[in-house]
């Protein structure tokens, strides 16, 4: 069985349909790519998955148990965290206290010593500046904080927004990397992204969405050669 | 790394100044003849503060702008009021409509109590009972956000302050009648009327900044930055906007009872919105989201309105001459000048967010006068460039 296993899901914003009726899964130690253009419905689904939008038919299954309706908090206790689009950092609050709102829902301080330690030692950045209040961080920084705040609540899936959104090029290329780098510590991942190209590279599997539905999906080499992904979304012909 | 001093050393002046607070207390208190302005301005800042930083818990530690303050100061002091008149007064105080005879006998079982442990209870149930108003409004109205939670709680503290007022209650409230003889703060040996008050505030705001401090104090924070991702982190929006509202409503409940004890009587009118524009002044003055700025507000405010500023009201003539302006109320507008001068030279109050610390306030001269100049590149034009 999938570890995440999303059927038919369906969401309407006040009646227009932004999920027509959606599958796909998400296996365990994967990194899953979504990906399509704006108002595809990928953030949609991410949201829906977390509980924060509720969906209007379908339903979500994570590791045996229906999981779709339930409250936010308790899909983040169950071990999926969102790293929300726009990183959504809290501006005045430090860096520390950052990381330990992302440990919330844990009550062992000793647990959550270790994960400020780990989050510390992916990104050295922020424990360098780890009294710094998050406002004033560079939007590479924040990115780095948004990531490391949802590892802090141990997730076995990590999902992310766009996690490239405004980052200059060479910073990409290291979210990228970090994020190769927790899926190795055993995190599956799913990613949204709209930047294609680089989100295929590294994912195992991906799902093309178009306007509410999924119209391709294939192992992430597969799609990065398909020609009519390459048309659409890379932004070469193929050949 | 900010600059500040070791742990041992902020808790060694902590304890000095606690000490020597409750020593300055202690002697003003037996100097009552003599200082008796100071104390009761003393008095009413300290009361205040309590109010102030229960405001700031919920407006500036979790961004619910709330304006009932003074409904639940008036539920706060009517409890408590109702609950410390002596049973032989009754009678006189509810001279109309008589007292209901429930409640009297109520009060009658309760005077056994020794008078501290009763005026305690009388304050602790005011302040359960405007938690439990609180907990009850909130189910609707901490679902609006900014100016609608506002405007909603502002209505409900006119709504309180009615019924309160409304013959109906005749029995209960002495309705429009009022609320006298409710005894002052004495330990019953004369002394107490500063160490009551202080001492309650420093348990409640004591409370608050332990509250703060936890994990719910995190969670209030959160909601206030950014409520998306708070809740997308696992915090529960409701049960905590929720449970700031209520906390926040028990500790101003308590305040409005202690303001009870220190007016003596009190009746529907004290409690209009004004009271609360004052909290809400307080608030700003000091710095929203700044407990220590809630408290120095508090004693500040007070100060100049109730006291400081006097001198602007009494007509003075020097040679003859009488000196334009100065005459009843023109202290009003001095302290209104006052204010906007402030507002305009710290924006964000006088701490900001931040909180007080022994290494900011006694290296704050010595930063004051050292304050670097912007580094300038040689003086003169332009001509000191790259070249």
């Amino acid at each position: 069985m999938s570890l995440l296993e999303i059927r038919d899901l369906k969401v309407n914003y006040g009646g227009i349909e932004a999920l027509k009726g959606i599958d796909f899964a998400v296996e365990e130690g994967e990194i899953v790519t979504l990906i399509g253009a704006n108002g595809a419905g990928k953030s949609t689904t991410l949201k829906s998955i977390s509980g924060l939008v509720k969906a209007s038919g379908g339903e979500i299954w994570y590791d045996g148990e229906k999981i779709s309706g339930i409250d936010p908090q308790k899909v983040v206790a169950k071990g999926i965290s969102l790293v929300p689009e726009g990183r959504r950092v809290f501006p005045n609050l430090t860096v520390r206290e950052n990381l330990r709102i992302g440990a919330y829902l844990s009550k062992d301080s000793s647990a959550v010593e270790a994960d400020f330690e780990k989050v510390y030692a992916l990104f050295p950045r922020l424990k360098e500046r780890h009294w710094q209040s998050a406002g004033t961080l560079s939007g590479g920084e924040q990115q780095m904080l948004a990531v490391g705040r949802g590892l802090m609540a141990r997730p076995k899936i990590l999902m992310m927004d766009e996690p490239s959104l405004g980052l200059a090029p060479l910073l990409v290329k290291d979210i990228f990397r970090t994020i190769k780098e927790i899926n190795e510590t055993g995190v599956t991942i799913l990613l949204i992204e709209q930047n294609a190209n680089a989100a295929l590279k590294i994912a195992h599997r991906g799902y093309v969405m178009v306007t509410g539905n999924i119209t391709l999906s294939g192992s992430g080499s597969d799609l990065l050669n398909d020609a009519s992904v390459r048309e659409a979304y890379l932004g070469t012909s193929a050949g | 790394m900010k600059k500040d001093f070791s742990k041992a050393t902020r808790l060694i002046l902590s304890l000095m100044a606690m000490v020597g607070i409750f020593f300055l207390l202690f002697w003003l208190e037996g100097q009552k003849s003599q200082y008796g302005m100071l104390i009761s301005v003393m008095q009413k800042g300290v009361i205040l503060s309590i109010a102030a930083v229960s405001m700031n818990l919920l407006t500036g530690f979790t961004g619910l702008f709330s304006l009932g303050q003074a409904g639940f100061m008036a539920i706060g002091a009517y409890v408590t009021g109702i609950l410390t008149i002596p049973v032989d007064r009754v009678d006189s105080v509810y001279y109309v409509n008589g007292m209901s005879e429930g409640l009297k006998s109520f009060k009658e079982t309760l005077a056994v109590l020794p008078s501290p442990v009763l005026v305690a209870l009388a304050l602790i149930a005011g302040g359960l009972v405007a938690a439990i108003f609180a907990g009850l409004v909130g189910i609707p109205v901490l679902r609006l956000k900014s100016d609608y939670l506002a405007i909603a709680t502002l209505g409900f503290a006119e709504i309180i302050r009615a019924v309160i007022a409304s013959p109906q209650l005749d029995k209960i409230t002495n309705g429009s009648y009022g609320i006298k003889a409710i005894p002052g703060f004495d330990l019953g040996n004369g002394r107490g009327m500063l160490l009551i008050p202080f001492g309650v505030a420093f348990l409640c705001i004591g409370l608050i900044v332990l509250l703060i401090k936890s994990s719910y104090g995190r969670a209030f924070k959160a909601i206030r930055e950014d409520d998306i991702a708070a809740e997308a982190m696992g915090i529960g929006l409701f049960k905590h906007k929720q449970l700031s509202f209520i906390i926040s409503s028990f500790f101003t409940a308590i305040s409005g009872g202690l303001l009870a004890m220190f007016m003596r009587s009190i009746e529907s009118r004290a409690f209009q919105i004004i009271l609360t524009y004052d909290i809400l002044l307080i608030v700003v003055i000091g710095g929203i989201g700044s407990i220590t700025g809630s408290v120095v507000g508090a004693f500040l405010v007070t100060f100049a309105k109730e006291w400081w500023l006097r001198f602007f009201d009494t007509p003075l003539t020097i040679n003859g001459v009488q000196i334009p302006l100065l005459r009843q109320g023109f202290r009003m507008v001095v302290f209104s000048v006052l204010l906007m001068a402030i507002v305009l030279f710290y924006r964000k109050g006088l701490l900001g967010n931040t909180e007080f610390s022994w290494y900011g306030f006694l290296t704050w001269p010595s930063r004051f006068f050292k304050r670097k100049k912007p580094v300038s590149a040689t003086p003169g034009e332009g001509g000191a460039g790259d070249e």
